[in-house]
């Protein structure tokens, strides 16, 4: 599989009184054509600003810092403002995780879509809104035709989040980045989301990064997960390999905690503290004050990168191999 | 100069003014929110700041008068009438008409000045220093922004925070009420107003709030409203915490940062207003505004007679300014967002 | 469940709670949201029952409800033998010290411009708990060190605190008039996974401590199988099904559980991938579907569920709201 999108070293920081905050800090990965990667934290990891700085949408004062982000070949850090304008929303599109805030509520919806269209592509209004048409239909939003016409206000949220894909897919990307598509969402709406995004993915054999914070929807969508602790990757696997058989103790500790495994009548097992916020960033291992293995190396020496396997890449002093 | 009686007011009024600010400093420095609001007002603004403390302090000194301590010889006063320390400072500087700023001779005529040069700003048409003027301006402009606002934000805070917090019936009269006063012409109320009151310095205030407090109503009704419905007010419902006190405890310290951005805000446009009411001829004696009134016939003539109507609006200018760079800072600082920390 | 008051703590029944929408300019009543509809459920001392579903099923109008922070038109709310919904201001706030609530968003649950320890120590003002500043000061050190915070917290502000703590002092706010049930309004719900596991190992700790009950609400049914022990399902303001949390999962009855246990994505490896097991979205509460509020988007609707409207009728262990379990057994899914 060729890469579509390089991520390398990627910096991120935040101005403020006491220096610059790292929020993004040294971020390394690919996206392949045709798979779906998951970015995996909790807040404060910095899975978002990840996404938001390969798009070059960090919200000011923030800004990239240092690193390289190539879309096919493309270094898109260094292109022009004009330039960059051109590839969002054409060759990488965006859709967020509260549809009710990114639709213009004085507009109707099949217009938005149909604006999206003819401002990367050089077609007719019939012809765009034929394309809506269709996408509305690709997305499976019942009576499309009526639906064009229709106000945000008047959609449920599984609905706008469906015009918010169908706005995305519309001109045909490259890249799709979802950040957290369904976390505002009811679960069993949430169900049918994900099986559509299953579906489109398979469908169009889209390039993926799929931003959550949830191991179960990782589980429905993912190929690959990257999961990622206080600005930086812990560790990089394959779907299964990464639930089965996790190599990070914090990968570990995720898992553990999710109530869904707990056995009824033993306390839930839980990692002890708090994410550290950026300027109590220990010199050694971030994770290292709520870790369970932790070695005195943990404390001073930043793991390096290893890769114990093919295909797995970890950031741990201890992890040798154990299982979860 | 004063009138018999009214220095000891005065008098009263600016040490329970002192004192309510000390009040105010300490409440300050031991609340830590604050402490570092004022602490981030000061290096956003110091220059802003220290102005607005000079008009302050210009103000004060007007307001501090006692009687007696005078040469026996010096021209134009009365003797056992009260003089500030701004009164005391310009002794017997009157002239016989006008002159120009460090003139040494009168403008009309020619004729040598008592004091020749020591008149920074020049004389008004009675000879008085235009310097001196402006400095007992600055008194009548603080009073005007002050007082207004400590009739006016009580008043409002107690209509807004009812109809916001009990709603129903208590927010429906309130809500009458706001309209009516809303619907009468502005001006009209101040002039009918000030016309039945008589013209004086507090009948001026009390017609300024009382046309101007329904903005800040508005305001706080609709914050009590928003404050009335979030999980911490929910929780102390909860909690047994009687309506009183949820009132005090937690509504109205939430409306402490609206308070002072709007008193603020508000100040410069009030010291306007009176400007207004000085070109109408019923604004307050001695403001900059009538200084300005009186520059209308000075205009006219040639040549022209500048220092009075420049000193005045200068003087105006130098505190808007001040005050509404101050304001728009603390807006910004007292933002409960910011005040939050690092959400 | 019988009615004695040693093992019922909580009594709910035949709770309604609608919003009238008012629309022009004499404000008139043009319908109403049906936020509640006939809920009732029992609560015995030291146990959690946890009230579950989507979003406009009422749950969160039920917890308000029961505390009286919104008005139900009709229903009684029996707690420690005495009818919530039918006492006057006075008694109400001496009967508030008994039922507490934690809500959910941990940044607008605590006055942002108040000390911790003020913050605390208020419910010990309104009820008389503690003689004198000294002694209640001495209490919230207590508390604090009960949701496992350093007592030196209390002189801090809320901002300096993460969303895991603030829920904790927030607990600790309720646990300071000593009540006997705490309603928890989607309390873990904004926080994260990891944190959540903490606050949730707290909340079983207190239980098995004092004695406490849980009104937990929530929609995420993964939390509901590690605290609860009886489980109410809702949706569009009605309880559709009730029983022990063991039976409900293992066996679900209504199609509703049933679509909202499979629709929860699972994190075992080898299952992924099914079909939405309910499809459509949920209808609004001011206009539900006629007859059976679930039959627009049941798998197994019957002719029946549009024209009818089912009423609870007991399955082993609990309850269930559907001609389905009336007709015949529940099957093993």
């Amino acid at each position: 599989m060729s890469a579509v999108l390089e991520v390398r070293d990627l910096r991120t920081a935040f101005p403020s009184s006491g220096g610059p905050v790292p929020v993004v800090d040294g971020v390394s990965f690919d996206l392949n054509r045709g798979e779906v990667l998951a970015l995996v934290g909790e807040s404060g990891s910095g899975k978002s600003m990840t996404a938001l700085s390969a798009m070059r949408l960090v919200p000011k004062p923030g800004r990239v810092v240092s690193g390289s982000v190539r879309l096919d070949g493309t270094e898109l850090l260094d292109l022009p403002v004009t330039e960059m304008r051109r590839v969002r929303g054409a060759r990488m599109a965006m859709i967020f995780q509260e549809p009710m805030t990114c639709l213009n509520p004085v507009v109707r919806v099949g217009e938005q879509v149909i604006e999206a269209i003819q401002l990367h592509e050089d077609v007719s209004k019939a012809e765009a809104r034929a394309r809506t048409r269709e996408l509305f239909v690709e997305v499976g939003i019942p009576d499309p035709e009526a639906r064009l016409d229709a106000f945000p206000h008047q959609l449920s949220g599984g609905l706008k989040q469906r015009v918010m894909i169908a706005m995305a897919l519309s001109t045909r990307p490259e890249i799709l980045i979802a950040d957290e598509p369904t976390t505002a969402l009811d679960v069993t709406v949430q169900a049918q989301i994900l099986a559509l995004l299953r579906d489109l993915q398979r469908d169009r054999d889209a390039a993926i990064l799929l931003i959550t914070h949830d191991l179960g929807i990782v589980n429905e969508l993912a190929d690959r997960v990257a999961v990622m602790y206080a600005g930086r990757l812990v560790e990089v696997a394959e779907r299964r390999a990464l639930l089965s058989d996790p190599r990070h103790p914090y990968t570990q500790g995720l898992l553990r905690s999710i109530p869904a495994l707990a056995r009824p009548g033993e306390a839930l097992p839980e990692i002890p503290g708090v994410v550290p916020s950026p300027d109590q960033w220990p010199a050694g291992c971030r994770f290292a004050t709520r870790c369970p293995k932790r070695i005195d190396r943990c404390d001073t020496d930043f793991p390096e990168e290893t890769a114990p396997a093919e295909g797995r890449r970890v950031w741990c002093h201890v992890h040798d191999g154990e299982g979860a | 100069m004063m009138g018999i009686e009214a220095y000891v007011w005065s008098n009263a009024m600016t040490g329970l003014l002192l004192v309510g600010m000390l009040w105010a400093a300490r409440v300050v420095r031991g609340n830590r929110l604050w402490r570092e609001a004022a602490s981030e007002l000061w290096r956003r603004r110091r220059l802003a700041i220290l102005v607005v403390g000079l008009y302050l302090g210009i103000g004060v000194a007007d307001s501090i008068a006692w009687v007696g301590g005078i040469p026996e010889d010096a021209v134009g006063v009365l003797p056992n009438a009260p003089l500030s320390i701004i009164d005391r400072l310009f002794l017997d500087t009157r002239e016989a008409s006008y002159s120009a700023p460090l003139a040494s001779v009168e403008f009309y005529g020619g004729k040598p000045l008592r004091h020749p040069g020591s008149h920074l700003l020049g004389t008004d048409i009675l000879g008085r220093d235009v310097l001196y003027m402006v400095f007992k301006g600055a008194r009548v402009a603080l009073l005007i922004g002050g007082l207004t606002s400590l009739i006016a934000i009580p008043l409002a805070l107690f209509f807004g925070v009812s109809a916001g917090y009990f709603g129903g019936r208590v927010d429906d009269v309130v809500f009458f009420l706001i309209s009516t006063l809303a619907a009468i012409p502005g001006l009209l109320l101040l002039i009918a107003l000030i016309m039945v009151m008589g013209r004086s310095t507090v009948s001026v205030c009390i017609a300024l709030a009382v046309t101007g407090w329904v903005g800040f109503c508005r305001l706080s009704r609709a914050e009590t409203l928003k404050l009335r419905e979030l999980d911490y007010v929910q929780a102390a419902r909860a909690l047994g915490v009687s309506e009183a006190r949820i009132i005090f405890r937690h509504i109205l310290p939430n409306l402490a940062h609206l308070i002072v951005i709007t008193f603020v805000l508000t100040f410069s446009g009030l010291v306007l207003s009176e400007a207004t009411l000085s070109w109408l001829g019923i604004g307050v004696d001695g403001s900059w505004g009538q200084m300005i009134d009186g520059a209308r016939d000075e205009l006219s003539r040639s040549p022209i007679v500048w220092w009075n109507i420049g000193a005045a609006g200068t003087a105006l200018f130098g505190l808007i300014l001040a005050v509404n760079a101050v304001g728009d800072a603390i807006r910004d600082v007292l933002d409960p967002r910011t005040m939050r920390g690092s959400e | 469940m019988s009615d004695a008051n040693d093992d019922v703590l909580l009594r709910v029944s035949g709770l309604r709670t609608w919003y009238p929408i008012k629309q022009g300019l004499l404000r008139k009543t043009t319908g109403y949201v049906q936020a509640a509809t006939d809920v009732g459920f029992t609560i015995a001392p030291g146990e959690t029952l946890a009230l579950v579903g989507e979003s406009g099923c009422g749950k969160s109008t039920v917890g308000r409800s029961i505390l009286r922070l919104e008005n139900p038109q009709e229903g009684e709310v029996f707690f420690e033998g005495r009818d919530l919904l039918a006492l006057d201001e006075e008694a109400l706030r001496a009967a508030r010290q008994r039922v507490q609530i934690v809500f959910q968003d941990p940044m607008a649950s605590l006055d942002p411009r108040m000390r911790i320890r003020d913050q605390i120590a208020e419910g010990m003002h309104s009820f008389g708990i503690g003689a004198d500043d000294a002694e209640r000061g001495e209490r919230v050190a207590r508390l604090l060190e009960r949701v496992q915070l350093d007592p030196a917290a209390m002189d801090r502000y809320p901002h300096e605190f993460s969303g895991g703590q603030r829920q904790r002092i927030c607990i600790a706010r309720a646990l300071a008039v000593e009540p006997r049930l705490i309603v928890c309004d989607e309390s873990v719900s904004a926080l994260d996974v990891s944190i959540q596991a903490q606050i949730l190992n707290l909340l079983r700790e207190l239980q098995d401590e004092l004695g406490l009950s849980y009104l937990f609400i929530t929609h995420d049914l993964s939390v509901v199988k590690y605290l609860a022990h009886q489980v109410a399902v809702m949706y569009l303001g009605k309880i559709v099904e009730q029983g022990p949390t063991e039976r409900i999962f293992a066996s679900p009855a209504h199609p509703y559980t049933q679509g909202l246990l499979a629709a929860i994505p699972s994190i075992d490896p080898d299952r992924r991938g099914g079909a939405p097991p309910v499809l459509g979205d949920v209808p609004s509460p001011s206009d539900p579907p006629a007859g059976c509020h679930f039959h627009t988007r049941c798998p197994r609707v019957m002719d029946r569920c549009r024209r009818e409207v089912p009423s609870l009728v007991p399955v082993e262990g609990g309850a269930s709201r559907c001609f389905l379990s009336s007709e015949d057994p529940p099957e093993n899914h």
